[in-house]
């Protein structure tokens, strides 16, 4: 692994060579782009990947960010984008995630990064992906009776009506 | 107010409730029952003070005389101690905070989903505003995760006037901190002492880049402008006296009986449980983690430099102040190896393509007046792809994740904010503390809420 992954057999990183020999078929597709390196998850697979990253020898303690980008012409829709860094050895990955686009959904990794809880609630309230296990899926930046979900790319910018209109 | 809001325990015909009572028919359509927080807020919304209190009495003259029912108290969001519109449903024992339930999203003002319509060097000017005591810290790792995507190399002189530039932002933000924190705890004058030097680093920052607040220096490819004659002098004499100005806070506080006993024990977390919830910065460091991204992942060429990364032993909101007081004499050493091995040539890349011409240029030659009309209204193309930055900023990884899609304007623009994340901590550390230390340890975890609600 170390910083700017390092390339084992057939090209493929240390990290993926690991995840095929303990989890056959969860990583789909592995990309390398400016130093970085993206591991595409079979979404189903998700929570067994998250468990096996956080144990040795890998050891990703620490769930830095966890986001959302909506593709609307893309069959899955919602990217989910996990950023992963290992305090130990300074190392980090990506992982990536396709929700779906009917009924949005993906298993919550709050039981293995506890700090996944806000992460997930904001892109719940963002993008209307629901969390299945999370214990508190609650809108956290809107008003808990907002409608629709902001940062989708059907959402207008401009136009919504001024809140507390009626206190005028 | 109508007292019979309170009747009903979602309020009918109470205006704020209207929130909660759309809650519930929400989950009601969805067929689930009230998430935790829907029903904390709920709760809160539904009931004025006085009906508290009542209900309260009316609990313990009915019920068995042993059994001690929690009062929910709202905190905030207009609070002078949540630094900023942070607002707390606590549920009160006695004293004692059994639980709480932070409420956030009051200054939420959609940033992301703007910078999705900006071009990326509009976007600068608006990622200042998102953890607004760090803007320096906010636009590096803007900057760096667009010239990632680009493939770019920024000039040597560059880095090191970002370098300086962070740091002195790490110690205007401390500065900050130290004086509200005194503040709350009653110690009003070392707010006198710390925004007095803040002040001469906002000056800095005005002689720089021209903006004392929201500081937009840091262009992608660079810095926008180099520095300024007398600038280097002023910043020297900045750094030569702040050492002993760091020596009369901590004579004002660190062998403060009255700082001590209110600070030595509150708000602890185990190591392991910090790293769980994400907490970063000073307030993980604390704790005795060594994780400090300008040493465990330098960028900016941070390596080049001889720095200590502070690390506490009990990880309470003493040992963070302590942290935050050292890393400001650090930040200081830090300033001055910069300013003695800053190298000469540009402050800016030389990509037309990126980069705004000399003003002057624009007089004289016409390719430069084309670059820079189609940079300044059509903006540069960035390559399609994915990267995350994450930079050190004074309250911990600050990371801008930015999706493009080949066009002049970030597809998706993202950003980790460490007082979000960090706030995360602030249920477990208030469980079983005194509402006092509640706001000791609000204070130690240094949120800045327009970085929390973005």
């Amino acid at each position: 692994m170390g910083r700017g992954p390092a390339q084992g057999r057939c090209g493929l990183s240390d990290l993926r060579l690991l995840l095929d020999a303990s989890l056959p078929g969860a990583v789909v597709d592995e990309i390398e782009h400016g130093g970085e390196l993206t591991l595409e998850i079979e979404p189903e697979r998700l929570l067994e990947v998250a468990r096996m990253l956080l144990g040795p020898p890998s050891a990703f303690a620490l769930l830095a960010d966890l986001t959302c980008a909506d593709f609307p012409d893309e069959p899955g829709r919602f990217r989910l984008a996990y950023q992963l860094a290992s305090i130990e050895t300074g190392a980090r990955v990506r992982l990536r995630v396709w929700a779906g686009a009917e009924d949005p959904q993906v298993d919550s990794v709050v039981p293995v990064w506890p700090t996944a809880n806000w992460h997930e609630r904001e892109v719940y309230d963002m993008f209307g992906v629901r969390f299945r296990g999370h214990p508190d899926l609650t809108r956290i930046m809107m008003p808990l009776d907002w409608e629709g979900h902001p940062l989708r790319r059907d959402y207008p910018l401009g136009g919504e009506e001024v809140t507390f209109s009626d206190a005028v | 107010m109508p007292s019979d809001a309170g009747q009903d325990a979602l309020g009918g015909g109470f205006p704020l409730a209207t929130e909660a009572r759309e809650a519930l028919e929400v989950a009601r359509r969805e067929g689930r029952g009230l998430t935790e927080t829907e029903r904390a807020i709920a709760a809160a919304e539904a009931t004025t003070p006085e009906e508290a209190v009542e209900r309260t009495h009316a609990a313990e003259v009915a019920e068995d005389p042993g059994v001690n029912r929690p009062m929910l108290i709202n905190l905030g969001p207009q609070h002078p101690s949540t630094h900023g519109v942070l607002r707390l449903i606590t549920e009160l024992d006695g004293e004692v905070v059994r639980d709480l339930h932070p409420v956030i999203g009051y200054l939420h003002t959609g940033i992301e989903k703007q910078c999705e319509n900006k071009t990326y060097w509009q976007g600068i000017t608006l990622v200042t505003r998102m953890d607004y005591l760090a803007p320096y810290s906010n636009t590096h790792a803007y900057c760096m995760a667009a010239e990632r995507l680009l493939g770019m190399e920024i000039p040597e002189r560059a880095r090191y006037l970002r370098v300086i530039m962070s740091e002195l932002n790490r110690i205007a933000s401390h500065l900050v901190w130290l004086g509200t924190s005194g503040l709350e705890l009653g110690a009003i004058s070392v707010f006198f002492y710390t925004y007095r030097e803040r002040d001469e680093a906002l000056d800095l920052g005005e002689m720089i880049s021209g903006d004392r607040m929201n500081s937009r220096y840091f262009q992608v490819g660079g810095c926008a402008k180099d520095v300024p004659p007398g600038f280097e002098t002023a910043l020297r004499r900045f750094i030569r006296r702040m050492p002993g100005r760091i020596d009369e806070y901590e004579r004002l506080l660190t062998q403060n009986q009255i700082w001590l006993d209110r600070t030595k024990g509150v708000g602890i977390l185990p190591p392991s449980e910090l790293v769980a919830l994400g907490v970063t910065g000073p307030a993980l460091r604390a704790a005795g983690v060594d994780y400090d991204l300008r040493k465990a992942a330098p960028y900016s060429g941070y390596q080049h430099f001889d720095f200590q990364v502070p690390t506490g032993t009990a990880g309470d909101a003493y040992d963070r102040y302590l942290m935050r007081v050292r890393e400001m004499r650090e930040s200081c050493r830090i300033i001055e190896q910069a300013l003695d091995g800053l190298p000469e040539g540009s402050h800016i890349a030389d990509d037309r393509k990126v980069v705004l011409p000399p003003r002057e240029e624009l007089a004289t030659s016409m390719e430069a007046l084309i670059h820079h009309f189609k940079l300044v209204t059509e903006g540069f193309r960035v390559p399609a792809g994915e990267a995350y930055v994450a930079v050190e900023s004074p309250r911990g990884e600050l990371g801008c994740y930015l999706v493009s899609d080949g066009g002049p304007k970030p597809y998706r623009c993202h950003v980790r904010d460490p007082s979000f994340v960090n706030l995360q901590a602030l249920r477990p550390m208030a469980r079983g503390a005194y509402l006092a230390d509640l706001i000791v340890i609000i204070g130690s975890l240094d949120n800045v809420m327009g970085g929390v609600d973005r």
